[in-house]
């Protein structure tokens, strides 16, 4: 027996790939860009934004017949504020060092195209259990690509993988580090996640040509 | 003398868009045109120089730890800066809605051309940015404040002037199909924020405030290392001295 209906199944897959919030939609970019040298850092906006997105959508599409059409951006705006200074305060008890290096971005969530765009687009007209889905779906979208252009800026840019040296050791001259392989700092900056982005929207619409734009 | 370099670090050395992606998505929405770039970039500048002097005012004399002091001693204690995301985006959506008004009453040609970016600004990630900037770098005065948001506001009006300008360019340049676009347009902002990195030498002329800065951090290491050693061979004394016994 199938878990989800193949209708529900979709609201989950088509974000991750055709429909993209990031390379697609366009939306949810500047975190995107600016906290993904480090791939820990990735991860924990992803499951951050999930936890925002899946819980706001909920809260939204429970609410949709009681806002008042005049204040709805501000309704949204405060579910919004609550959900991420929830976040933030988790993440400043757990896990400081990284809420040192996410600054001001936790904060920023609050503003994150994605979210206020799923609400309009979505939660607004649907029920809970499929503004869930959506949410979740869209958050993952927006995960895999946080995730890729993380791994890729940490890889080439420090030679570490969440914090462990993978490509020897730099100061030794162990693993790759022998044959005078150089750790490439550059990528740690952030114009180059810009054109990692870039690099991904033209491997995407490569593939697929009906996204291609005019 | 302190105005002047944060008016110049804040347009080409923290640019909003080129060092820290501040608002991207509707940098990227609305740069096909230089027009609807020009207006959108004078109403974030305009936002700007108003929610940031608002917003540190907010700051100073309620979020602050120790900010309620003003309301008697028994508020000395307080600290309600976890209510700084909501306190922050609800002057700038209030201001928002302000501007959208006093634009649609004297400019409605200005009005129809933005259409639904002027709303979008309060959600712009540049405008809550630019009031969680000046939060986390302690901005000391309320001219200060106000020099912040102008000039981030400037920065991110430049940002959007160039590349609506360029994307006018190339569209008449040999772009692959599966760039055209989005992608060339990552690509070509990543190209300018490498460009704008050549400012990052710019204001670090002053030799001696940077000298006596790096005294100041030597004398506080070697400080720090002597109160270090002092606690470690205390530890050790109390130690041997408890062995002893």
């Amino acid at each position: 027996m199938r878990l989800l209906s193949k209708k529900d199944a979709k609201l989950i897959t088509d974000p991750l790939a055709d429909n993209n919030p990031i390379t697609i939609q366009v939306l949810g970019i500047c975190s995107a860009l600016a906290i993904t040298a480090e791939l820990e850092a990735s991860i924990v906006m992803s499951i951050s934004v999930l936890f925002v997105l899946g819980v706001g959508n909920v809260v939204i599409s429970l609410m949709r017949n009681i806002i008042p059409a005049k204040i709805r951006i501000i309704v949204q705006l405060v579910v919004v504020a609550t959900l991420v200074i929830i976040v933030d305060l988790v993440l400043k008890a757990f896990a400081y060092e990284l809420s040192k290096t996410l600054s001001v971005f936790v904060g920023l969530i609050i503003t994150n195209c994605i979210i206020m765009g799923r609400f309009e687009a979505f939660a607004l007209g649907n029920g809970p259990w499929k503004s869930f889905l959506d949410g979740i779906g869209n958050a993952a979208g927006y995960g895999a690509i946080l995730i890729i252009v993380g791994f890729f800026r940490e890889l080439l840019g420090s030679g570490t993988l969440l914090g462990f040296s993978v490509l020897g050791d730099p100061i030794e001259k162990t693993g790759l580090y022998a044959t005078g392989y150089e750790n490439n700092g550059f990528m740690l900056l952030s114009p180059m996640a810009l054109i990692v982005v870039g690099m991904i929207i033209w491997v995407q619409r490569s593939k697929n040509k009906e996204l291609i734009e005019d | 003398m302190e105005h002047l370099e944060l008016f110049f670090k804040s347009i080409f050395i923290d640019n909003m868009v080129f060092a820290t992606f501040l608002g991207m998505c509707s940098y990227l929405a609305v740069s096909k045109k230089v027009s609807t770039a020009v207006g959108l970039g004078a109403a974030v500048i305009f936002v700007l120089a108003i929610t940031v002097p608002l917003n540190w005012l907010l700051d100073q004399y309620i979020l602050q730890p120790g900010a309620l002091a003003w309301l008697g001693e028994e508020f000395v204690d307080y600290d309600l800066s976890f209510l700084s995301f909501i306190m922050f985006i609800a002057t700038i959506a209030t201001m928002v809605q302000l501007v959208e008004i006093v634009v649609e009453k004297f400019s409605p040609a200005l009005y129809n051309s933005l259409g639904i970016f002027l709303p979008l600004i309060a959600v712009n990630c540049a405008i809550l940015g630019g009031s969680l900037f000046m939060q986390s770098r302690e901005i000391a005065t309320l001219g200060l404040a106000f020099n912040y948001g102008v000039s981030s506001g400037i920065g991110w009006f430049l940002a959007i002037l160039a590349i609506a300008a360029i994307r006018e360019k190339i569209r008449y340049s040999n772009v692959p199909p599966a760039l055209r676009g989005l992608g060339i347009t990552f690509i070509i902002t990543g190209l300018m924020a490498i460009g704008f990195m050549s400012f990052g030498g710019m204001l670090t002329g002053s030799d001696d405030e940077a000298k006596e800065e790096v005294k100041t951090a030597q004398i506080e290491i070697i400080q720090n290392a002597s109160e270090d050693l002092k606690n470690d061979t205390e530890k050790e004394l109390a130690n041997n001295t408890k062995v002893n016994e």
